[in-house]
């Protein structure tokens, strides 16, 4: 297998402060990877910097493309979808609308509207929904908004931070379910970024373990589930 | 009420006006939080360039066409060599920007055009509209032309995908920037719009306050008034709160002794500092959280 994103001495700094010492590590196509840590250890600044929203030095190499210098919205358009913290929802814009700006880039307006049925059968309930205001939707109901809103890009790669976050332990497994579905049948390569280890490590096949700003641990999703010692020094579980 | 009729009439037809420039400040208020003054002497010296090509024997409604293509372009070049340089500085940074720009244009319309006041044509006329007292044919036009306007502005924003991204780049911009949207071309877009829609104020409204540099200062400050009074985060409120200056200005001038023409101006002060203190986020703005 080949590596699809390849990363390599990433350093990235929040003004003065230094947020990650030298990270590597790469992800395979068609893989879905996880990336572990607690609070501040640097996920989502590793995420940032992948697609240059903060300040950070080292190579970053997408499909053998170097990504540094490029702007947010051109790194997207080489296939990158980035769910954020948050979700990034456009509260003030029906769910149809939103969905409609993640697939903005492209012109292909048949497929588009193919594609966004594509999503109602993934997410009955947006379908429900598709002419609310998509802030009065539900947390779970924005996270899956903002899932299906990053696959109108038709992503090569997807990137997830922290999606199980403040949604109710049912939701999360459902949302994982289609997270799964996804990677296997649509065939976009997954990075996620989670604190809730437990989850990620089941749903994962690669895992990585992150602690201020360096990767202390690397390897198979269950062979890192099984190693006590590793989860219970990084993943407090 | 005949003259109750006229005086509204006549304040929805300047209130078109002051709903254009209100707009206009809105749309580059939406894009980059700054509010800009210089708004009205763009819009001047647009007027003039397209009086300009009018003195060279150009008919009016093609005058009106490459003027608003002109403004457009410079909307977008004042931008990117600017404002675009002055993004992420200080608030007052970019207000001392403004008001440089607002100094500059004021100061080469003088000196191109000078500083003499000048008739300004109307293509829809002046006599009475349709056989009535109530209004003008020309205040009809500054009518017509404003709702055709929004119309078209409002299909744009509600169904292009353009318009589509343009909305998302003011709402959210590092959202914006998530699906590929290129958020600093969008603002540029914003500048010659606005640029555009302050132009097309400033043709309707020049046979009514006559052509000169200082033409537009008047109508900004109600275009500010009518920006805050429909809240400075909504489209909607800046074009409702429009209509709502002119027909109150007219009002006000009409009923309220001692007001008259001359004190018509202090009104628009008065109603900026009357919604700030009691409704700053306006008839139809969010009110703005900042976490801090």
């Amino acid at each position: 297998m080949t590596a699809m994103l390849n990363i390599k001495d990433l350093r990235a700094y929040y003004g003065q402060v230094q947020a990650l010492h030298g990270l590597s590590f790469a992800l395979n196509e068609g893989s879905l990877t996880t990336l572990l840590g607690a609070n501040g250890a640097g996920k989502t600044t590793t995420l940032r910097a992948i697609c240059n929203m903060v300040r950070s030095t080292g190579a970053i190499e997408f499909e053998g493309k170097p990504l540094s210098g490029k702007s947010t919205e051109n790194v997207v358009r080489l296939g990158i979808a980035h769910v954020p913290q948050g979700r990034g929802t456009f509260t003030t814009m029906t769910v149809e609308e939103n969905l409609q700006l993640g697939a903005i880039t492209r012109s292909d307006k048949k497929s588009i509207v193919a594609d966004i049925e594509r999503m109602y059968e993934h997410f009955p309930v947006l379908k429900e929904r598709h002419t609310q205001q998509a802030g009065t939707l539900s947390g779970g109901e924005q996270q899956m908004l903002a899932v299906a809103r990053a696959l109108m890009l038709r992503p090569r790669l997807m990137l997830l931070d922290e999606p199980s976050f403040g949604l109710a332990p049912l939701i999360v497994r459902e949302l994982f379910n289609i997270l799964g579905k996804i990677n296997r049948e649509d065939k976009v390569t997954i990075l996620v970024v989670e604190q809730n280890a437990q989850l990620a490590l089941e749903l994962a096949d690669q895992a990585y373990v992150i602690e201020t700003g360096r990767i202390v641990m690397s390897g198979n999703a269950k062979d890192i589930a099984n190693n006590e010692d590793v989860r219970k020094s990084y993943l407090g579980y | 009420m005949e003259l109750f009729t006229n005086q509204v009439l006549a304040g929805i037809a300047t209130g078109a006006i002051y709903a254009c420039m209100a707009l206009a400040v809105v749309m580059i208020y939406q894009a980059i939080d700054h509010l800009n003054f210089a708004q009205g002497e763009m819009a001047m010296f647009s007027t003039f360039i397209s009086w300009q090509l009018m003195q060279w024997g150009i008919p009016y409604w093609w005058a009106f066409l490459i003027t608003l293509i002109i403004s457009f372009a410079g909307g977008i070049l004042i931008e990117r060599l600017l404002f675009k340089p002055l993004a992420k500085a200080p608030v007052l940074t970019n207000v001392a920007g403004f008001i440089a720009l607002y100094g500059i244009i004021n100061s080469v319309a003088g000196l191109i055009w000078d500083f003499t006041i000048k008739q300004y044509p109307t293509p829809f006329g002046s006599s009475p509209f349709l056989g009535s007292q109530l209004i003008s044919t020309h205040q009809a036009g500054m009518i017509g032309v404003t709702v055709l306007l929004l119309i078209l502005l409002f299909l744009f924003f509600q169904y292009t995908r353009i318009g589509l991204a343009m909305r998302a780049a003011a709402a959210l911009p590092e959202s914006a920037r998530l699906v590929g949207i290129n958020t600093s071309w969008m603002i540029a877009l914003g500048w010659g719009m606005a640029s555009a829609i302050g132009a097309i104020a400033g043709i309707l409204i020049a046979p009514v306050v006559f052509l000169e540099p200082n033409m537009m200062l008047g109508v900004l400050l109600y275009g500010f008034a009518a920006a805050v009074l429909g809240g400075l985060t909504s489209p909607l409120g800046a074009v409702v709160g429009g209509f709502l200056v002119g027909i109150f200005e007219n009002l006000a001038g009409t009923y309220i002794p001692g007001v008259g023409n001359e004190l018509k101006l202090p009104i628009a002060l008065a109603l900026i500092i009357t919604v700030l203190v009691f409704k700053p986020a306006g008839l139809l703005g969010r009110p703005i959280v900042k976490r801090v």
